[in-house]
C-alpha cells in the first residue's frame, strides 16, 4: 500500500557521525545559551523596552467603540446587522425554549400568561426514547431515557431544558456553519490558507476578550451565548470537515466523475457521504464543546444548568454543584450517542415505502406525536406527568461534601506532601528557568525553529508572533502560560497516550473510557476545582490538575482514532512477517498514527489554552488572569491584546507542530 | 349553584377591579414592558433583587429576572437590555462602574444601605495559637506568623486575599505595617471560601479575607483583625498612623452597596425609579435572610416573603412616593 519509510533520510549523517539535520540545532541552541547566560550586558534582550512597547490594547480598544458605535454600510450600521442576526437566531431559541420549559407565554415578564404549557417531562423522556430506538435500537433507547430520567429524578429539569433549547439552537449552526466552511476550504486552497488563522483566533482566544463587545451587537442574553457558543465550538468541525473530505479516496471520486455527477452532487452524495465518520467525529466535538460553554452561556443570561452550577459552588454545596454538573454530562451523551446513532443509520438507506397510509410511512413521528399529546391532556389530570413530582425527587444531599471533608480531615498531610515535592521540584524551578529566558533569544530560537521545519514563511510567522507578544508587553505573562500549559500537555500526553493505546484495541474498555472523557470535557470544571482548592489550596498546582484533566480527552481520542485508522493488511504483513505484539505496536502501529496523534498533541495544547480562563479563578498570574482583570476593568483592548497572545501561543505551536507532523509523513511515505 | 357562581363572579370582578386600581397610578403613563432585573450567583443578592422585583410587582410594575454575570451585565445595562443592577459593591465593582456611568447611559441609582465590611478574618480556635489576636499587633511577633504559615511561606504567615481584580491593599498594607505575611490572591470568591472550608474542618490555621453580609461569619466562628481604623487620610497620607513613611497603614474601609442602572428607567418608569431610588435595607437585616437562606435551608422566595409580611409599611412607602 505504502512505500517502506525511506532510508537514506535517517542514515544520511554528518561527517563527526551526527545525523546531518542536527548540526544547525546545536548550533543555534548554543547561540542561545550563550546569550542567556552571558548576555547580562543586553538589558533589552531579556526585558523589553517599556519605550517601544505598542499600545495595541488602545488600538484595538478604540476600534472595537467604533464598530460598536459607529460602523455604518450606509442604510444600516453593524449593530443594525448584529441585532438583525441575533433576531433570527431569537426566533428558533424561543420556540424551543417555549416548547421544552417555558410554555408559550402571552406577553411579557411577570405579566405574561401561559397559553400552553411547555411538553412534560414524560412525553420529552419518551419522545427521546422513541428517536433512541428509531435510531439504535432498544439499548440506545434505554441509555437516552435513562439520561433524562436522571435530570428529571435530580430536580434538574427545568434548567436543563433551557440549557437543551439552547443548545439545540447552537449546534446545528455550528455543524451546518463548520461543514460549508470545510467543503470551502477543501474546494478552494486559498480559502483555507485564510481561514485557518481566523479558525486559530476563533478558537484560542478566551470568551472572556470578546464578549463585551460579543453583549453590545447581539443584546445581552440567550442569543449573544448563542453565537459565542458557536464561535467557540465551531472550528473543530471546519478542520475535521476538511481533512476528513481530503482523506476520501480517489477511487471513489473517480466513480463519482464517472457516474456524470454535477458539482453539486459530487459534493452531497458523494463526497460528504464517503466521509460521514470523520464529519461525526466533528459533531461529537461541536456537541461537546457546546455543552463546555455552558457556565459562560449562564453568565451572560442564558440560565439553565451552568447557573445552577456557579450558584451552588458560591455557597460550597459541593454535592448540588456536582448534581447539575452531571446533568450537563447527561445531556452531552444522550445527544452525542444519537447523533452518532443517526449517522450509523444513515449509511443503510431503505428503499422509499409505497404503502398509503401515514402512520405506516411515518410509524414513529406518529407514535412520538401521539404520546405528546397523550401525555399533554394526561398531565392536565395528574400534574405529576407534567412535573416530576418535587417529593420523589433524589439528592446526595451532603454526600459528596462529606466524602470531600473526609478526604481533607485524614488525607490533607499526605497530599500536601505530595504537592510540595512536585511544586517544590518541578514547578517552581521551570516557572524560574522559563522567566529568565531572555525574549530575544526565545524569539530568534522560534524563527530558526520555522525555518528548519517550514522554511522562510514560517520562520517570518513564528518570530513575527513571538516578538508581537514581547512587543505588546504580555512577555511575563505568556511565559507564564507556557509554563503552566506547557507541563500540563506534557502530563495529559503521559498519561493519554497510553491510555489511548490501552483502549484502540479493546472494545470494551474503549467503551468505558470514551464515557470517562465525554465526562472529563463536559463536566464544567469548576465542579472539580473547587473540592481541588480544598485539598491542594489556590495556586498553580490546583490550575495544572484542571487543565490536565480537560486537555487529556483530545490526546486519548485522536490515539485511539489514529491506531485504529491503521490499514489491517499492513498489520497482517507485520504479524507474517513475525513481529511481537510490542514491535507491531512500536514499529508498525504508532509510527503510522503519529499524525493523528501529532493533532492530538495539537488539540491537547489548544484544550489547554483554553482552559486559562478558568484557571484564573484559582490564582494563577497568566495571560488567562490579564483576560479576567481586563473583563472587570471593562477594558475591551487589553483583554484582546491578552487573548490574542494567547492565541499567538497557539498558532506558534500548531504551525512547529504541524510542519514537525508534515516531514515525518513525508518521512514514513504516508503522502 | 347558580347563586354561588354569582358570588363568586362578582367576587371575582371586584378583585380585578381592585388590582386595576392599584395598579393605575403607575400604569396610567408608564411603559408596561417588562422592567429586567440581574440576577448573579450569590444568595444577598438574589435575596436584594426579588425583594425589589415582588415591591415593583405590588407596584402594579411588570418585571423579569435575568441571569447575568456580575461585571459582563454592564454591557447589557448600557445598551438598554437590561435595567436595574441591585448591587454593585464598592470594592469589587468600582471600576467597571466608573466605566460604564462615564458613557451617560448608565446611572448610579444610589446606595442600597448596606455596607460591605471587608477585612482579614481569622478563625476562633486560633486564638490559642495567637493569644493577642484580635489585636493586629499580636501578627507582628514572629511565634504567630509562624502559627499562620505554610511550607511555601514559612517561616513568614500566609495571608489569603481576595481575587487581584478587588483590589484592597493587602500587599501595600503589609509592607506598611511591616507583617510578616506573605499575601497570595485567591482567583474568585468561591475559592476563597473552598479553602476557609477545607482549613475549618482540619482546624487548621488559616487568615484570609472574608466580607459581610455573608453567610461564612454566621457559619464559622471568628473574628476579624483589629486594624487601626480606616481614615480618608490613612489612604492619601503617608504620615498619617504608625509608619510615617507608607499610605495603607490601616484597615480597609466600609464599602457602600449601590444600585445601578440604565439611565432609561428614569423616563420609562419614573415611579419604578422613584421606588428603586427609596428601596434600603441594612446588614442585619440582610445578614439574617441570608443565613435562613444558606444555613437553614430556606428558598429565597419564602425568605422575601416573610420579609414582606413583616415590612409592608415600609415598602409600601417606596411605591407611594
Amino acid at each position: 500500500m505504502t512505500a517502506p519509510a525511506n532510508p537514506s533520510v535517517e542514515a544520511a549523517a554528518g561527517p563527526i557521525g551526527l545525523p546531518r539535520g542536527l548540526i544547525p540545532w546545536i548550533v543555534a541552541a548554543g547561540a542561545f545559551i550563550v546569550l542567556w547566560r552571558f548576555g547580562g550586558a543586553y538589558d533589552w534582550a531579556f526585558e523589553y523596552p517599556g519605550a517601544a512597547i505598542i499600545p495595541a490594547g488602545r488600538w484595538i480598544g478604540d476600534f472595537m467603540k467604533w464598530l460598536v458605535n459607529e460602523a455604518h454600510f450606509g442604510l444600516f450600521s453593524f449593530k443594525d446587522l448584529t441585532r438583525f442576526i441575533a433576531a433570527l437566531i431569537d426566533l428558533p431559541y424561543r420556540c424551543a425554549l417555549s416548547l421544552l420549559a417555558t410554555g408559550f407565554l402571552k406577553g411579557q415578564g411577570s405579566g405574561a400568561v401561559q397559553i400552553l404549557p411547555p411538553l412534560s417531562w414524560v412525553a420529552v423522556t419518551a419522545t427521546i426514547g422513541l428517536i433512541g430506538f428509531h435510531a439504535g435500537g432498544r439499548k440506545l433507547a434505554t441509555l437516552v431515557v435513562l439520561c433524562f430520567g436522571f435530570l428529571a429524578a435530580f430536580g434538574q429539569w427545568q434548567s436543563a431544558m433551557a440549557t437543551l433549547a439552547s443548545i439545540l439552537v447552537a449546534v446545528p449552526i455550528g455543524v451546518i456553519g463548520g461543514l460549508l466552511l470545510g467543503i470551502a476550504a477543501y474546494r478552494w486552497h486559498w480559502f483555507e490558507r485564510a481561514l485557518t488563522p481566523v479558525l486559530d483566533l476563533m478558537q484560542t482566544i478566551p470568551v472572556f476578550a470578546y464578549l463585551v463587545p460579543i453583549l453590545f451587537l447581539f443584546g445581552f442574553g440567550p442569543t449573544a451565548a448563542v453565537v459565542a457558543t458557536v464561535i467557540y465550538a465551531m472550528p473543530p468541525m471546519t478542520r475535521i470537515a476538511t481533512l476528513a473530505l481530503r482523506a476520501v479516496p480517489s477511487d471513489t471520486l473517480d466513480l463519482g466523475r464517472m457516474i456524470g455527477c454535477t458539482r453539486r452532487q459530487m459534493t452531497w452524495r458523494v463526497l460528504v457521504p464517503s466521509a460521514k465518520d470523520g464529519l461525526m467525529v466533528g459533531v461529537n466535538q461541536v456537541i461537546m464543546l457546546s455543552l463546555n460553554m455552558v457556565i459562560i452561556a449562564s453568565m451572560i443570561g442564558a440560565g439553565g444548568l451552568g447557573f445552577d452550577v456557579l450558584a451552588a459552588l458560591r455557597r460550597l454545596d459541593i454535592g448540588a454543584g456536582l448534581e447539575a454538573g452531571l446533568a450537563i454530562v447527561a445531556l452531552a451523551i444522550a445527544l452525542d450517542r444519537l447523533s452518532q446513532a443517526f449517522a450509523a443509520r444513515a449509511g443503510t438507506m431503505t428503499p422509499p415505502a409505497v404503502s398509503t397510509s401515514l402512520p405506516a410511512r411515518h410509524p414513529y413521528i406518529v407514535a412520538a406525536l401521539a404520546m405528546i399529546v397523550l401525555a399533554g391532556v394526561a398531565g392536565l389530570a395528574m400534574p405529576a406527568l407534567q412535573t416530576y413530582p418535587p417529593a420523589l425527587q433524589l439528592s446526595t444531599g451532603s454526600f459528596w461534601s462529606n466524602v470531600v471533608g473526609w478526604i481533607n480531615v485524614n488525607y490533607f498531610d499526605t497530599l500536601e506532601a505530595a504537592k510540595n515535592a512536585v511544586l517544590l521540584n518541578i514547578l517552581v524551578p521551570l516557572k524560574r528557568l522559563l522567566l529568565g529566558l531572555p525574549w530575544a533569544g526565545v524569539t530568534a530560537l522560534l524563527a530558526f525553529a520555522g525555518y528548519r521545519l517550514g522554511g522562510l514563511r514560517l520562520a517570518t510567522l513564528t518570530g513575527a508572533l513571538a516578538f508581537l507578544i514581547a512587543a505588546t508587553g504580555q512577555w511575563e505573562k505568556a511565559m507564564i502560560t507556557v509554563y503552566l500549559c506547557g507541563i500540563s500537555v506534557v502530563l495529559a500526553c503521559l498519561i493519554g497516550v497510553p491510555i489511548g493505546i490501552a483502549a484502540a484495541q479493546r472494545d470494551r474498555l474503549w467503551n468505558w473510557v470514551q464515557v470517562i472523557i465525554d465526562t472529563l470535557q463536559t463536566l464544567p470544571s469548576f465542579v472539580y476545582l473547587m473540592p481541588a482548592v480544598m485539598l491542594f489550596r489556590v495556586g498553580d498546582f490546583t490550575a495544572m490538575i484542571a487543565v490536565v484533566a480537560y486537555a487529556i480527552s483530545p490526546a486519548i481520542r485522536y490515539t485511539v482514532h489514529g491506531l485504529r485508522k491503521v490499514d489491517p493488511r499492513l498489520i497482517e504483513a507485520g504479524t507474517a512477517m513475525g513481529c511481537t505484539q510490542w514491535q507491531l505496536l512500536t514499529r508498525i502501529k504508532i509510527k503510522l498514527a503519529l499524525p493523528e496523534i501529532m493533532l492530538g498533541l495539537n488539540q491537547t495544547i489548544m484544550f489547554a489554552l483554553s482552559m486559562l480562563v478558568i484557571t484564573a479563578l484559582v490564582g494563577t498570574r497568566d495571560l488567562g488572569q490579564e483576560v479576567y482583570i481586563a473583563l472587570t476593568k471593562a477594558d475591551t483592548g487589553r483583554g484582546l491584546v491578552a487573548g490574542l497572545a494567547v492565541a499567538f501561543i497557539a498558532i506558534i505551536a500548531d504551525r512547529l507542530i504541524s510542519a514537525g507532523a508534515a516531514r515525518t509523513k513525508a518521512r514514513l511515505g504516508l503522502e | 349553584m347558580f347563586a354561588r357562581n354569582k358570588v363568586l363572579q362578582s367576587a371575582a370582578i371586584a378583585l380585578a377591579l381592585s388590582a386595576a386600581f392599584a395598579m393605575t397610578p403607575a400604569t396610567a403613563q408608564e411603559s408596561t414592558d417588562p422592567i429586567k432585573l440581574t440576577l448573579h450567583d450569590w444568595t444577598g443578592q438574589l435575596i436584594t433583587t426579588e425583594i425589589m422585583g415582588e415591591v415593583l410587582k405590588k407596584g402594579g410594575y411588570n418585571i423579569e429576572y435575568v441571569q447575568a454575570d456580575y461585571l459582563a451585565q454592564f454591557a447589557g445595562l448600557e445598551a438598554g437590555d437590561l435595567h436595574v443592577a441591585m448591587e454593585m459593591w464598592e470594592t469589587t465593582g468600582r471600576d467597571a462602574m466608573d466605566a460604564a456611568t462615564a458613557t451617560g447611559k448608565v446611572e448610579n441609582i444610589g446606595p442600597t444601605g448596606m455596607k460591605a465590611k471587608e477585612e482579614w478574618w481569622f478563625p476562633e480556635y486560633m486564638k490559642e495559637k495567637c493569644p493577642g489576636l484580635p489585636n493586629w499587633e499580636a501578627l507582628k511577633e514572629a511565634s504567630c506568623a509562624e502559627a499562620f504559615s505554610t511550607a511555601e511561606t514559612a517561616p513568614k504567615g500566609r495571608y489569603l486575599g481576595g481575587p487581584v481584580t478587588w483590589g484592597g491593599f493587602d500587599d501595600e498594607r503589609v509592607q506598611a505595617l511591616d507583617l510578616p505575611f506573605e499575601v497570595i490572591h485567591a482567583g474568585t470568591d468561591a475559592a476563597l471560601f473552598a479553602e476557609l472550608e477545607s482549613a475549618y474542618q482540619r482546624q487548621a490555621p488559616i487568615m484570609l479575607w472574608i466580607y459581610a453580609p455573608h453567610w461564612a461569619p454566621a457559619k464559622y466562628k471568628g473574628e476579624w483583625v483589629e486594624f487601626p481604623a480606616y481614615t480618608k487620610e490613612c489612604y492619601e497620607d503617608p504620615k498619617w498612623g504608625s509608619n510615617a513613611a507608607a499610605q495603607y497603614d490601616c484597615g480597609k474601609p466600609f464599602g457602600e452597596i449601590w444600585k445601578v442602572g440604565w439611565s432609561g428607567v428614569k423616563d420609562k418608569w419614573p415611579g419604578a425609579y422613584a421606588a428603586i431610588k427609596a428601596f434600603t435595607i441594612n446588614n442585619d437585616e440582610m445578614g439574617a435572610m441570608i443565613t435562613k437562606v444558606d444555613l437553614d435551608g430556606k428558598s429565597v422566595s419564602d425568605v422575601v416573603a416573610e420579609w414582606m409580611g413583616a415590612n409592608e409599611a415600609r415598602w409600601s412607602g417606596w411605591i407611594k412616593k
